[in-house]
């Protein structure tokens, strides 16, 4: 369905067949928006800079979710807790032993996707809701180590400390306009890593465990050790969304909003984004994030209207506008905006003869 | 020509206090087309389970050249060169047609993750390798039409023939094949017959086969094992196999489908 190409168009070997951007036109549009998006924050430095960063390092952590939960089909609840590694390891690499932003982030990676080996280790024994379960005690197990171990580097009780501002090529990127270009440039990359691994080997042993294990087995993948490279992917990305997130914010720790509530949300962009396609967490996080704002717009106008009980409003206006949101996409598109999406694509290409 | 490629010996299997396998023996020479027979329960699927290391039997072993299979780890049997369907077909239903035969190229691809993830070198060597083999197998297998349609919305008969294709892309020596014929019509069936002799006499494939056609499995076979209640009751050629009275005996139940093809065939 997907592969439907525009009239006159044939793929002279597999090769082609094979690429993302198949033809000049594809590469010259890419290279337009990539451009475009880099200076997209100048137009509104207010809302458009800090609403894109945000959105950058979300992808980045969906694109980890993706591969395992939409590819190798493991459900994760510890996303967030992912993120607060990676966050902290980058912020403590700075701090202590003054390394650059570009080792602190592929660092962070690093380090966060060792933790993750440790919680999808389970993934030995137990599957589905079990192995979920692991990632859940990630999710409670990794904010209660930071609060209560090495006060002096993680904050302690406090839940917090203070990330100092990246600088590259000399220059500090101390507003959410410069920030992007780092944001940005991260996510052009994992967008690249993620999904070459959804056109190669890799990929298709993931996809393979999600659909038919037992198939995926007797074909000679070994399913703990793929599953075991899925759950260090993942998390290897949260890290890297959690570092950008916390230069960003220029503060890592619980206070920051780490915990179970990230997680799900997290995972329910992914779905109504879709589960499992290149687009998914692009769709996704655009939607929910940009629906998030009208939220909390009409949280603050309904406060104004019932001024005495303004404070619940605003609290809580959120979580049920997002339960309310979810609820909705699972009826009416349960499998994603990004299969909406091809949907459309192939009727517009099959224009005049579709309606 | 007739050395053994795969040895059943006293293969017994028990699940709790239910006896699914009693002390099977038979041997599948090497270039042969091996039917397992038998009414439904017998125990049919259960033995291919064994040889493909899904099931571990209590006793007995079956051994493949060196190897001892009920003892192989289950992802080391395929890259021995075997290769199976199953009965209740289990592709990857999100995956495309391609993708589910790029899918078993698994084994034949020495691209480690990174090289994957940065799709350089090898792995952008591999893919394009292994899509030009996968290509050949679906032209082979008359699927060109449905190369990139996801095969959880194909229908049945197609889903049979893009599993019998990605059983041959990991290149098997010898393909265990569990009903590949059931729930087809007559023109499907005979489609099928013809892809499988054909595997069989160019690409040499020892095949073992579990059909309930007996049209089919007289026609094809060059040996036939009938099992009943998980033990043996018969073997030999179509012939010796269908008048033998244990067997004619065995399917009473069943009594006037054999007569009914062993009277044409
Ligand atoms: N995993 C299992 N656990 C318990 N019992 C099983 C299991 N697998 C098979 N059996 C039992 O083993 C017996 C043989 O089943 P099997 O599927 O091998 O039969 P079959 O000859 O393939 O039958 P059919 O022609 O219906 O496919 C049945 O009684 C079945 O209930
Ligand atoms: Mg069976």
């Amino acid at each position: 369905m997907a592969s439907i190409k525009p009239a006159g168009e044939f793929n002279t070997a597999y090769e082609q067949d094979m690429r993302f951007l198949r033809n000049p036109r594809m590469i010259i549009l890419a290279i337009i928006a990539i451009a475009v998006t880099y200076y997209l924050p100048n137009l509104s430095p207010g809302y458009l800079g800090p609403t894109l960063n945000l959105l950058a390092y979300t992808i980045i952590a969906l694109q980890g979710l993706n591969i395992l939960t939409g590819l190798c089909g493991q459900i994760s609840l510890g996303q967030a807790a992912f993120m607060l590694v990676g966050a902290y390891a980058s912020a403590l690499l700075m701090i202590h032993i003054n390394w650059p932003i570009w080792l602190t982030i592929p660092a962070a990676g690093l380090v966060a996707g060792g933790v993750g080996l440790i919680f999808g280790l389970p993934s030995l024994r137990v599957k589905g809701f079990y192995l979920t379960m692991a990632t859940l005690a990630a999710q409670f197990i990794i904010p209660w180590l930071t609060r209560n171990i090495a006060p002096e580097y993680l904050g302690g009780t406090s839940g917090s400390i203070e990330v100092p501002v990246p600088v590259i090529f000399g220059v500090a990127l101390n507003d959410p306009v410069k920030f992007f270009y780092l944001s940005f440039t991260v996510l052009i990359i994992t967008t690249i890593l993620t999904n070459n691994v959804t056109r190669t080997k890799l990929g298709r042993a993931f996809v393979s465990i999600r659909d038919n294990d037992l198939a995926a087995e007797l074909l000679g993948v070994n399913l703990f050790s793929y599953k075991l490279r899925a759950f260090f992917i993942a998390a290897a990305l949260a890290g890297v969304a959690g570092a950008l997130k916390a230069h960003y914010q220029r503060g890592v720790g619980t206070e920051f909003g780490y915990g179970l509530g990230e997680s799900i949300i997290l995972l329910g962009m992914l779905v109504i984004g879709g589960l499992g396609t290149r687009l998914g967490p692009f769709f996704g996080a655009v939607t929910l994030i940009l629906l998030e704002d009208v939220a909390i717009e009409m949280g603050a106008r309904l406060a104004e209207i019932f001024p005495d009980q303004s404070a619940q409003l605003l609290t809580s206006f959120r979580p049920i506008f997002f339960g309310a949101v979810l609820i909705l996409f699972l009826i009416f598109e349960p499998r994603g905006l990004a299969h909406r999406w091809n949907l459309i694509k192939a009727a517009w290409r099959l224009r005049p003869f579709a309606r | 020509m007739t050395s053994v490629l795969l040895d059943v010996s006293n293969i017994s299997l028990s699940f709790g206090n239910n006896r699914v396998l009693h002390d099977i023996n038979f041997a599948v020479l090497e270039h042969s087309i091996h039917a397992i027979i038998g009414p439904n329960g017998a125990g049919k699927t259960s033995l291919l389970n064994c040889i493909s290391g899904f099931y571990r039997p209590q006793e007995g072993s079956i051994t493949f050249g060196e190897h001892d299979l009920t003892k192989t780890p289950t992802t080391q049997i395929a890259p021995l060169g075997i290769a199976r369907t199953f009965q209740n077909i289990a592709l990857y239903t999100g995956l495309n047609t391609v993708d589910n035969l790029m899918a078993a190229r698994h084994i034949h691809m020495k691209q480690n993750s990174i090289q994957s993830m940065l799709y350089w070198g090898r792995a952008k060597r591999e893919e394009i390798e292994n899509r030009r083999f996968v290509e050949e197998i679906i032209d082979f297998l008359e699927i060109t039409e449905i190369r990139e349609s996801i095969v959880g919305t194909l229908p049945y008969g197609l889903r049979k023939r893009i599993e019998l294709g990605r059983a041959l892309a990991l290149e098997p020596t010898v393909l265990l094949l569990d009903e590949p014929m059931a729930g087809m019509n007559a023109d499907e069936k005979e489609d099928m017959a013809r892809f499988v002799l054909d595997i069989h006499e160019r690409k040499g494939v020892t095949i073992v086969l579990i059909e309930h056609d007996m049209g089919v499995v007289m026609d094809i076979s060059d040996q036939v094992v009938v099992l009943d209640f998980g033990r043996k009751i018969g073997e030999g050629t179509p012939d010796e196999v269908k008048n033998d009275p244990g067997v004619i005996r065995a399917y009473l139940g069943e009594a006037h489908r054999v007569s009914e093809t062993v009277a044409d065939g």
